[in-house]
């Protein structure tokens, strides 16, 4: 038996193999994660992202028990199931971590993002994004003779929607906080 | 409330965690802790001549005793030169504790002489690793420090102390007083799933046990347990690299080591398995080949205290988790209770199976009259420390997997090699480490020739505190793993796997003022062995072996496990060839 199905002298096959990715569909989840507040707890969960390649498409934190010292860690990321469940174990098991819930898993839940939007513009294109403004239940929290400034609460995809219909009237800057969740009912 | 100085508290700690060994290397940063240690006698500091040596000794003391190893270095060169060790630590799950000093917190930021973002840097090398700001939280941060390294996966911790708070003065938190409460990993398997274990072990035709490191992780007691069960079950078994010792290797049950080195009929007995029952093994691509193909028509169910372990790698069947000892105890005593049972003939068939693979013989070689082989050095070297209750460090590269596949261990705890990093330079310091906590204890590094020059300086430690360790190294005057890859992979291209411009490491081990052997041919082997075990001091042994010996079977990374190459004499059994 030969079993290697090299050729001699090929150099196109590596020494170091790749495990193959069983292709399949990813999925976004919301995680919560309380932890410990305590410094370099964000930078260890971040770097666990980093470090075994996951995706963060959104992140907030801040302390949510002054007493306990607890903070709350609001994650969204993509992944195929597999390696949702991956992500949520690595989390488990950091010493500072005190509890993971998968939001997306576990039930509905609710999710909201705040947005500033900066939009730049005179005349009917002004009028327009005032339009729209209201439209979207949002508010104007500046404004000069030639800018406003609207706040916008909502899910990640409404502050989308309402980006992408300012952009042609001038939109100028966007600060988004990342999205904040919790489950819904008792 | 009486205070004392942030360095009189680690001191302290230390002492109150029943630390009798530091290893370490001093520096501007630890100054204050070093005075300390000068000002006592209950812990023993062994000088080390290089940091990365004071981690791979902390590492080897830990995996020989089961205790938690303690380094104590300076800051900035002194922690980054530890960075390999945690990192070679954290992948094997050894609890260490690593101590460093860092520049004053005032100055933190500042680019300070010899500052480092130690706790930045080692961030991803670490269980867990502190920065320490207040002298009152010291001592209370080292206990944690000790609990975290040794509760559920073992790992490496790392405590940053800045200058000023060594010096400033604090109250001292005793151990019982520390807050732990919130890390407790579950060491007790479900119930049920371990029900579920039993039930699918009465049925099973042609079961396994895979069994890893978490094993040795877990106590002794583990081992016990794991014994009883595999010689109650009539169950074949088969070890990781890591948890070698765990169950014996004269055991009636014994299959040898799985994975890219390990035996032809453990591999097979893995890919063919309807039951493989993983205690305490990570699954790790040396041992799964390509993930597709590993052992196709198995339930698999396994056993680990880390949540993150299933699942990570493998999809199993059946996971539990808890510590190996607790859920062995629990299976077992279900077992019993249900009456013992196995299915027998299916079981005497599979045995038949794997003698029938037991034939090839796998780790046949071409013996020689003229070189040493370095197998039939190995072989040497187990028959003759047979019946010594003797400790084996490795440094990496084929040695390694030759010592793992001809010597033999019956005991936990007697086996240290670095396998998750591959770390080249693990050996002799680990070795160091292991003579100081088994001071009468024979022993032996087998090493390469290149891995040992990594760390060589560590026989200036061996000789300051008399650690009589023996490094036993098999000189190929070659990159050994690297050249067989590039033969086998790389087109016989040697692009430089070559050691050359070797010490004369005989004139070596006179300039450290050890003993030094070499030894070239055959004949001369067994006295020379014999001369070493019986020396009473370090000896460097100098074995020239035969250059271009390959180290077989080997299954490619990426190939499936019945894709394995066999040495020329194995594959001409197994295919029938007839060789004259
Ligand atoms: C050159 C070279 C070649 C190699 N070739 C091979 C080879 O052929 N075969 C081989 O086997 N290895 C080989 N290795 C080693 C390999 O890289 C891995 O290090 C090794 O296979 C991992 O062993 P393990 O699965 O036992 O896991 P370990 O790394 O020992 O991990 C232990 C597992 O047990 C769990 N655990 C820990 N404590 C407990 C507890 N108390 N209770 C329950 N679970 C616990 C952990 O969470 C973890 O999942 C090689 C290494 C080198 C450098
Ligand atoms: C620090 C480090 N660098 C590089 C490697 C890659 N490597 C693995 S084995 C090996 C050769 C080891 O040679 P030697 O110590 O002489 O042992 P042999 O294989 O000849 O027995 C190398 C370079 C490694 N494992 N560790």
């Amino acid at each position: 038996m030969s079993a290697l199905n090299i050729k001699r002298g090929s150099s196109s096959h590596s020494a170091y193999d790749l495990r193959d990715s069983h292709a399949q569909a990813e999925e976004s989840h919301t995680l919560a994660v309380i932890v410990e507040n305590e410094p370099g707890v964000l930078a260890r969960v971040i770097g666990l992202f980093s470090g075994r390649g996951y995706n963060i498409d959104s992140l907030t934190v801040a302390e949510v028990d002054h007493t306990g010292h607890r903070s709350r860690i609001t994650i969204v990321t993509r992944g195929t199931p597999a390696v949702i469940d991956q992500i949520e174990a690595q989390l488990s098991r950091m010493v500072p971590v005190h509890a993971v819930h998968d939001l997306t898993a576990e039930g509905p839940s609710v999710q909201r993002e705040l947005a500033l939007l900066k939009v730049v513009g005179k005349g009917e294109a002004r009028i327009e994004a005032l339009r729209l403004c209201e439209i979207f239940r949002a508010r104007v929290v500046d404004s000069t003779l030639e800018s406003f400034v609207f706040e916008m609460t909502g899910t990640p995809d409404k502050i989308d929607a309402f980006a992408e219909l300012l952009r042609p009237l001038g939109l100028k800057e966007i600060a988004r906080t990342g999205v904040a969740a919790l489950s819904r009912g008792a | 409330m009486k205070t004392i100085t942030g360095a009189k508290m680690v001191v302290q700690a230390l002492k109150d965690q029943g630390v009798e060994v530091v290893f370490g290397y001093p520096g501007g940063a630890v100054l204050p802790i070093y005075d300390e240690i000068f000002q006592q006698n209950d812990i023993r500091h062994i000088l080390v001549r290089h940091e990365q040596g004071a981690i791979h000794m902390a590492e080897g003391y830990a995996r020989s005793t089961g205790k938690v190893g303690v380094a104590l270095v300076t800051s900035g060169p002194g922690a980054t030169n530890a960075v390999t060790g945690l990192v070679d630590a954290l992948m094997d799950s050894i609890p260490i504790v690593v101590l460093s000093g860092q520049v004053p917190t005032f100055m933190i930021g500042t680019d300070g002489f010899q500052e480092a973002d130690t706790v930045g840097i080692t961030r991803p090398c670490t269980k867990m690793n502190w920065l320490v700001k207040e002298t009152e939280k010291l001592s209370e941060t080292i206990h944690q420090a000790f609990h975290v390294a040794r509760s559920g996966r073992p790992g490496p911790v790392l405590i940053d102390i800045p200058k000023d708070v060594q010096f400033a003065t604090g109250s001292y938190t005793a151990p019982e007083k520390a807050k732990v409460s919130h890390y407790q990993p579950k060491v007790k398997g479900d119930t049920e799933a371990v029900t579920r274990l039993v039930e699918m072990m009465e049925t099973a035709e042609r079961p396994v046990f895979y069994t890893g490191g978490g094993v040795i992780n877990s106590g002794k007691a583990a081992s016990q347990l794991l014994r009883e069960f595999v010689d109650a079950t009539g169950f074949p078994i088969t070890s990781t690299l890591m948890g070698l010792g765990a169950y014996p290797a004269s055991g009636k049950s014994w299959l040898g080591m799985l994975g890219m080195h390990g035996l032809y009929e453990a591999n097979l007995a893995m890919h063919d398995c309807d039951l493989m029952i993983n205690i305490g093994a990570r699954f790790d691509d040396r041992i799964t080949g390509r993930v597709a193909d590993f052992s196709p028509r198995s339930k698999k169910v396994h056993v680990d205290i880390d949540p993150s372990s299933i699942n990570k790698v493998i999809r199993v069947d059946l996971p539990i988790i808890g510590d190996v000892g607790h859920v062995l105890e629990d299976a077992l005593k279900i077992w019993k209770a249900r009456g013992r049972k196995v299915n027998k003939e299916a079981l005497a068939k599979w045995w038949a199976q794997i003698d029938a693979w037991r034939k090839v013989d796998c780790l046949a070689y071409q013996p020689s009259a003229a070189t040493i082989k370095p197998q039939y050095a190995l072989q040497r070297l187990e028959a003759l420390t047979k019946g010594i209750d003797r400790y084996i460090t490795t440094e990496v590269g084929q040695h390694q997997m030759w010592a793992a596949q001809f010597l033999h261990f019956d005991e936990p705890n007697r086996w240290m090699t670095s396998g998750g990093l591959g770390t080249m330079g693990y050996g002799l310091p680990a070795s160091v480490g292991v003579q100081i906590a088994h001071p009468q204890a024979l022993v032996i590094n087998v090493a390469g020739e290149a891995s040992w020059l990594m760390n060589m300086q560590e026989m200036g430690t061996a000789m300051q505190f008399r650690a009589p360790v023996k490094q036993f190294i098999l000189n190929n005057e070659r990159l050994g793993m690297v050249r067989q890859w590039q033969e086998l992979l790389h087109g016989e291209r040697y692009s430089h796997s070559w050691s050359e411009s070797l010490p004369d490491f005989v004139k070596l081990a006179e300039a450290f003022g050890c003993k030094g052997l070499r030894v070239t041919d055959p004949k001369d082997l067994d006295d020379a062995i014999l001369e070493m075990i019986r020396y009473d001091g370090p000896v460097i042994f100098d074995c020239l072996v035969e250059k271009h010996e390959n180290c077989f079977p080997m299954i490619p990374s990426g190939k499936p496990h019945n894709e394995m190459l066999l040495s020329a004499d194995a594959e001409a059994f197994r295919s029938g060839a007839v060789l004259v």
